[in-house]
């Protein structure tokens, strides 16, 4: 009797070694709560909405992802991700909002042999020299999106352009890649302070310039007060006013309305893309959750998609660390932005569009595509990451 | 330039001005019942979305004005019947720990309610652009919250000056248990005078919500100037709060717009496009700095 059972002990265990893993655990830990809450909420709608699509399961095993909130302080994440790591043993991870919290995380994921795919941070850092095998990013790299506007302003022959951004690392980083692809004059660089509520100083500085375009990169609460006084100062007249997707999706668009019409900015994804996976995502999202989906939304929809379709790959065996990261690389999933692949520091090489702010037939406004800015463009860290 | 220059002294004015809404509670709050309202800021938020759902709701800015400034006083009366009454007895420090635990309660109530990305509250149709004045365009909405500041200001002023509540107030300001011992019903007027600031704050919110993100943690930002400013002006002071709120505005708005163009004429540009933007932002501070070290009190103080 006990020499059966023992048998039977053993046969599982040999089982068990084959198909190690009967469930999944995702570790998502997002910006959930202060002022910075919209962005990560966004993403866990996306991913819990691509998580109900997939019955719960990741590539055909029970998923279960634990959520938790990382109050946008680098120290509380930290603090959530080592739990993750080191209590709960996650097999992968996701769901940081902001770039300085992805830097200070990293480290200690990449050290635990942990997957990160990051539905929103492309720190510059882990795309160049620290970039990390066990370090995918399914949204873009942080200059992307600023550089497709750069390219949108220069073809667009715009001669004298001013650029507002906060006088942080964030906003340095947005007019480097925006000066990458515009070579034209640049009339004056504002720097607000971080958090600011008031522009009609730089305003007032603006209408005196009177300059052709204004590219402005204010994340969060920041972009939405300017856009309220730049239109309300009666400066969208003589102006055209260009920003990255971040200052001109569902989010900002829901708090200021119909001043916004007639913006451009840029994205590797919008809601009216046609391609079915997009169609059915928009669909549910609008469903499910009573608004339109933002360019997060759909980050968190692809990571959850990406983490399936490679789960499935490796048959479930996500111990095995290098076919994990083929599977990954491989990237065998339909994202709704269309078609695109990893480059070898794993961001993707994708294209980016130009949106323009409008009414949809429904009379809502939102974002159009008007055009495609880049073709297949990658990011220009790529050549400096020596991937291990 | 002198035009760029009106404009930007009107800029100072304006955003003094709705300084002003926000200290002028907080002061009286701070200077006549002695207790620390870290909570104030929520007020405002609290505010601005009760006029921004009002004003959906009604279809009219004006009408959700009223509405969420009445609904906020409202909530001011609640919380001083339940909460604050409470905490008058309390040192600061208790003080500070339960308004801060507000301010986390208020935040989470706000986004379960109205979720979590900013919410929509623009200005009348009417005053959506700009006018034009001798010359230089001005937007026109700015101009509206100027003539409420200028309007708030000048009833305060009479409140306070010239009517009994308010010499009831800047007795209690200036000696409460001595006023006390004169038989005024102290707790009476404290609830009053919170319920007021309450209302004030809820005014600032909604007026400023088509130029500010209606968003959960709008109060925490704007709070901290609303200290500075009373802080400057002299604790418990409505002339403090108005004197200081119009220095802060001014010297904000005039540095951000000067200090950039001026260091670019003393220094070599790469240092200049590094220093101009932080000195402006410190402006402030160093102004409070410089004003506690010649006058510890503030400008005016409320305490003989």
């Amino acid at each position: 009797m006990s020499l059966r059972l023992t048998a039977l002990a053993a046969a599982l265990m040999l089982a068990g070694s084959v198909h190690a893993a009967d469930k999944i655990k995702v570790g998502f830990v997002s910006t959930l709560s202060g002022p910075g809450a919209g962005l990560g909420v966004d993403i866990r709608d996306g991913f819990n909405l691509a998580m109900k699509r997939l019955n719960g399961k990741l590539g055909d095993l029970p998923a279960e992802v634990l959520i938790a909130d990382d109050q946008q302080s680098p120290d509380v994440a930290k603090q959530v991700v080592d739990k993750f790591l080191k209590k709960d043993k996650v097999d992968l991870m996701t769901g940081i909002v902001f770039s300085n919290l992805m830097l200070a995380v990293g480290p200690t994921v990449f050290e635990n042999k942990t997957f990160y795919i990051s539905a929103n941070a492309g720190p510059s850092q882990y795309a160049g020299e620290q970039c990390s095998p066990f370090f995918f990013n399914v949204a873009w790299q942080n200059d992307n999106l600023h550089e497709a506007v750069g390219k949108y302003v220069q073809d667009k022959g715009f001669k004298n352009v001013v650029i507002v951004t906060p006088n942080y690392p964030g906003g340095k980083d947005a007019v480097s890649g925006f000066k990458r692809y515009y070579k034209g004059k640049v009339a004056e660089e504002v720097y607000t302070k971080l958090g600011q509520l008031d522009y009609a100083a730089e305003l007032a500085q603006i209408r005196s310039i009177k300059p052709d375009a204004l590219f402005f990169f204010l994340p969060g609460g920041m972009g939405i007060n300017f856009v309220k006084q730049f239109v309300s100062a009666g400066l969208s007249r003589d102006t055209q006013i260009c920003a990255p997707g971040f200052s001109a999706d569902e989010d900002v668009i829901k708090a200021v309305g119909a001043p916004m019409m007639g913006m451009f900015n840029s994205s590797h994804w919008a809601h009216d893309m046609e391609n079915a996976e997009n169609k059915r995502f928009v669909a549910d999202f609008e469903k499910e959750y009573k608004r339109l989906p933002s360019l997060y939304a759909s980050q968190g929809y692809d990571a959850a998609l990406m983490m399936d379709a490679a789960v499935r790959d490796v048959k479930g065996r996500v111990e095995d660390k290098a076919a994990l990261q083929k599977a990954l690389e491989a990237k065998r999933f339909k994202s709704v932005r269309g078609d695109f692949k990893f480059n070898s520091n794993h961001y993707p090489v994708q294209n980016y569009y130009l949106r323009a702010i409008g009414k949809d037939a429904q009379g809502r406004v939102t974002n159009k595509t008007m055009g495609t800015i880049f073709t297949n463009h990658a990011d220009a860290y790529v050549s400096q990451c020596k991937m291990k | 330039m002198t035009q760029l220059f009106l404009e930007q002294a009107l800029n100072g004015l304006q955003f003094g001005l709705m300084l002003f809404l926000l200290a002028a509670g907080l002061t009286l709050v701070f200077g006549i019942m002695d207790c620390i309202n870290l909570a104030h800021g929520s007020l405002y938020m609290v505010g601005a979305y009760l006029v921004a759902a009002a004003a959906q709701a009604s279809g009219s800015f004006w009408i959700g004005l009223a509405l969420g400034v009445g609904a906020a006083a409202l909530l001011g009366l609640v919380l001083e019947l339940t909460l604050f009454r409470q905490l008058y007895k309390r040192d600061h420090l208790s003080q500070v720990l339960a308004t801060f635990a507000l301010i986390l309660i208020a935040n989470e109530a706000v986004r379960m309610i109205w979720g979590a990305q900013p919410v929509m509250l623009n200005p009348p149709e009417a005053l959506s652009g700009p006018v034009e004045i001798g010359g230089f365009f001005y937007p026109a909405y700015r101009l509206v919250i100027i003539a409420f500041g200028i309007a708030v200001a000048g009833l305060l002023y009479l409140l306070v000056a010239k009517s009994r509540v308010g010499m009831w107030v800047r007795a209690g300001a200036s000696n409460r248990e001595m006023t006390e011992a004169l038989g005024i019903n102290v707790q009476a007027l404290f609830t009053v005078v919170f319920v007021f600031g309450a209302a004030l704050c809820a005014l600032a919110g909604g007026l400023l919500g088509p130029l500010l993100a209606v968003q959960v943690g709008m109060g925490e930002s704007v709070l901290i100037l609303a200290f500075v400013v009373i802080i400057i002006g002299g604790i418990g002071s409505i002339r403090g709060a108005l004197v200081g709120s119009l220095i802060v505005g001014t010297v904000d708005t005039l540095g951000r717009a000067l200090l950039p163009t001026l260091l670019r004429a003393i220094l070599p540009a790469d240092a200049a496009a590094n220093l101009g933007p932080a000195l402006a932002s410190i402006l402030i501070y160093l102004l409070m700095a410089g004003i506690l070290f010649f006058k510890p009190q503030g400008l005016f103080p409320a305490r003989a």
